[in-house]
């Protein structure tokens, strides 16, 4: 046995043995800015375990893709396989299949917004159409206001391209807007001017709340005036389960070109097709056009013609009612759990479309370490808010998805929240907080 | 060369962590010629084990399940030799009040400290002697979960105001709970490698700026923290850094490698924080830093791992 106290000579191997450093230091030094910006987060770490077996997960945003049709699924396969099979295989346009660009302007055209086809590029997802906003008119350390909380996918492109970001608060009419203009004041009075606005008018992710007629008129007067960039993110304005549906902010714009519109077959169709869309002005849409190009040249020509398919022989409105009747079950199990099973110093969004709620719990909790004990001893996930900021805010609020569960996991999910929410109140009160 | 199982990943809130030691670690053992068979952890571990039935298993998990003595439990009723600690050391090392005592019990210095349990707050009023832990810790006071990797859960307290958040973040990682003297100082780690024969790799030093102490940022982004090996101190205190690590390696019955975690004050002395039974292997790790100011590549610590695998608790 070894007792000296000096380290012992290390001992050698054979010289054949592979000389690897281990310790990563030969790309540190290679690594761009823009993939340093990216750090190690517990936070990150923990939300990996949200799918794992017997976690009930409220974290992701997974629309229900069980419901989609088998035979029409069956029907479009074999369709284009009969008469589409070089193209589908083959590559397209960068700016999409003329033929969907054409269904894309009816799709807008549901949602009140007019466009022409030479308006719309088709993207891989919305994500793709997120990233291309930002990579075609950020540079490092640039403004971006953006509602807080913000979309959580859209925090690592706001990262990775270096975006200063200025949080805009919310009430339950959606974006603060006299808080933007006091911030836009706040900045020129710094002479600063931001790049853009980027705000997710209807059912905002996490937010839940949709921004009122009067809002949304007005922040399309704050742009023409301010000549402030608008990117309007509309991914969820079909999955409405009661109200009115309101004016986009493209539609209320007019062509007067400070919008750029964004949205996807995601939620109304499925997102694995990973089929998106950007409409914008031509000077942008033709910049975006080059940035697609060097991105991927195009998007799968199969998935899209897979959505341009099933547009033309099916009645994508009929399925739509469909999902949106499965959500707004579970979201109304979701409220009336979280009624039952939150304290009473919680607070959240009660929103009437979308797939998430907005919670926030007494100050004590730090939902980053709750997620901890939610995930470890009640096995339940969920979003942590500090996600959907880049400032650190929302430490004791959480985002939950109602989409991706049925109503029976969402009350079970809920309870496991509860209780590990109620551990945490009863601690505080142990320890003499108020 | 054999078949051998490399067990990372499962359900413990270090499974990031453990996933990229785990990635490390089967590069190493492909490239030292195995066959590698990777199995991210779960309910099905022992039908898979039983199935691919390999020659040993490698264990690249950390925290609850992996580090506490648990799968180790499994691969000695499955009778598969495994690397680094038996069940009984992975259970002292893990639980930091229990290798506490164990220091303090072979005269080794390590900080005071209380610990409580959940069911102490809840059911018998510990939070009523706070006041009396901080006075006779003194502030500021590092608060722990018991259980836990990665500095995970870990606050410094500077102020009494502090404590209760502090053990509110702690409880949430782990339902026990230890208050520790905060030393300030210099991070230092030791690993150790040996069955029977031990010995151990030159001192690392973390060196962390901007920060109360060497927290998971730190520990898993790469350029946040520097990394010197061996590090810049006197002989005489690595020599007693080295010995320390040895005394408690042999003290919890540690075998194949661990890591020892101390810091050395401003006064020269030096207290053991605590014993890793499965030393992080990820790219910004200690051991394969101390490894390489050994002269010895990551493979080759690897491999001498895999050497040592063995049953028994």
């Amino acid at each position: 046995m070894t007792t000296t106290a000096e380290p012992q000579p290390a001992r050698t191997r054979p010289a054949e043995s592979a000389r690897v450093p281990s310790d990563g230091a030969r790309y540190d030094e290679r690594f761009a800015s823009r993939a340093s910006s990216i750090v190690s987060s517990a936070m990150r770490d923990l939300m990996s375990l949200s799918e794992r077996p017997r976690i009930i997960s409220l974290a992701g945003g997974f629309p229900d893709t069980e419901s989609f049709p088998s035979e029409a699924f069956d029907e479009i396969w074999a369709r284009i396989g009969r008469e589409h099979k070089a193209s589908a295989l083959q590559y397209g346009p960068t700016e999409g299949l003329k033929g969907l660009r054409e269904r894309i302007v009816e799709v807008m055209a549901v949602d009140g917004a007019a466009a022409r086809v030479d308006d719309v590029m088709v993207t891989s997802g919305g994500q793709q159409a997120i990233e291309l906003s930002i990579s075609t008119f950020v540079d490092p350390g640039d403004v971006v206001l953006a509602e807080g909380p913000t979309y959580p996918g859209a925090v690592p492109v706001f990262t990775k391209y270096q975006a200063q970001v200025v949080h805009i608060p919310m009430d339950n009419d959606g974006l603060r807007v006299d808080m933007l203009e006091e911030r836009l004041d706040d900045l020129a009075s710094q002479g600063i001017r931001p790049k853009l606005l980027y705000t997710i008018p209807n059912f905002q992710n996490p937010g839940g709340v949709t921004m009122s007629r009067e809002r949304r008129e007005r922040v399309v007067q704050i742009a023409h005036e301010r000549e402030l960039l608008i990117v309007e993110d509309n991914p969820y304005g079909q999955i409405r389960f009661e109200g009115d549906p309101l004016p986009t902010l493209w539609e209320l714009d007019s062509g007067a070109g400070w919008v750029v519109y964004l949205s996807t077959f995601s939620k109304i169709l499925a997102p694995g097709l990973r089929v998106g869309w950007v409409a914008a002005p031509a000077p942008v849409l033709r910049k975006m056009n080059m940035g697609k190009q060097a991105g991927d040249l195009c998007s799968s020509t199969i998935s899209q013609r897979f959505v341009l398919e099933y547009l033309r022989t099916y009645d994508w409105r009929e399925q739509v009612a469909r999902l949106n009747d499965i959500y707004r079950g579970r979201r109304d199990a979701m409220l009336r759990a979280l009624e039952e099973e939150l304290p009473a110093e919680a607070t959240w969004s009660r929103p009437q479309g979308g797939l998430f709620v907005w919670a926030t719990l007494p100050e004590f909790i730090d939902t980053s370490e709750l997620l901890a004990l939610a995930t470890d001893k009640y096995e339940v996930a969920f979003v942590p808010g500090r996600a959907a900021f880049l400032d650190g805010r929302g430490r004791n609020s959480l985002r939950l998805n109602f989409s991706g569960v049925n109503e029976a996991m969402i009350s079970e999910g809920i309870e496991r929240l509860g209780n590990a929410v109620n551990d945490k109140v009863e601690l505080n009160r142990i320890f003499g907080g108020s | 060369m054999g078949r051998i199982a490399v067990l990372k990943g499962g359900r413990s809130l270090e499974r990031e962590v453990s996933l990229r030691s785990g990635a490390n670690v089967e590069a190493a053992l492909r490239r030292l010629g195995h066959e590698v068979i990777a199995i991210d952890v779960d309910q099905h571990l022992v039908r898979t084990l039983r199935a691919d039935r390999p020659d040993a298993a490698f264990v690249a998990l950390h925290g609850r399940g992996g580090e506490d003595g648990t799968v180790q439990e499994l691969l000695e009723i499955l009778q598969i030799p495994y690397t680094g600690s038996g069940v009984l050391a992975c259970q002292r090392s893990m639980d930091k009040v229990v290798a506490k005592g164990h220091f303090a019990a072979a005269d080794i210095p390590t900080p005071p400290s209380v610990a409580f349990s959940e069911e102490a707050f809840r059911d018998l009023g510990a939070a009523d002697t706070l006041d009396d832990i901080r006075a006779r810790l003194g502030l500021p006071l590092v608060v722990k979960p018991a259980k836990q990797g990665s500095a995970l859960g870990i606050t410094v307290a500077d102020e009494p105001g502090e404590v209760p958040a502090a053990l509110m973040t702690a409880l949430s990682y782990d339902n026990r709970v230890l208050m520790e003297r905060f030393v300030p100082g210099r991070d230092l780690a030791i690993a150790v490698i040996g069955n029977r024969d031990i010995r151990a790799l030159p001192v690392v030093e973390a060196v962390t700026h901007d920060r109360a102490f060497y927290d998971f940022e730190a520990r898993y982004t790469p350029g946040l923290t520097e990394l010197v090996a061996p590090a810049d101190i006197p002989a005489e205190t690595a020599a007693e850094a080295t010995r320390l690590a040895l005394v408690c390696y042999r003290e919890l019955g540690c075998r194949g490698f661990g890591r020892v975690d101390m810091m050395l004050d401003a006064d020269g002395a030096l207290w053991v924080l605590e014993i890793n039974a499965i030393p992080g292997m990820t790219d910004t790790s200690l051991l394969p830093k101390a490894a390489e100011a050994a002269g010895l590549s990551f493979d080759d610590v690897i491999a001498e791992v895999l050497e040592l695998a063995a049953l028994g608790a």
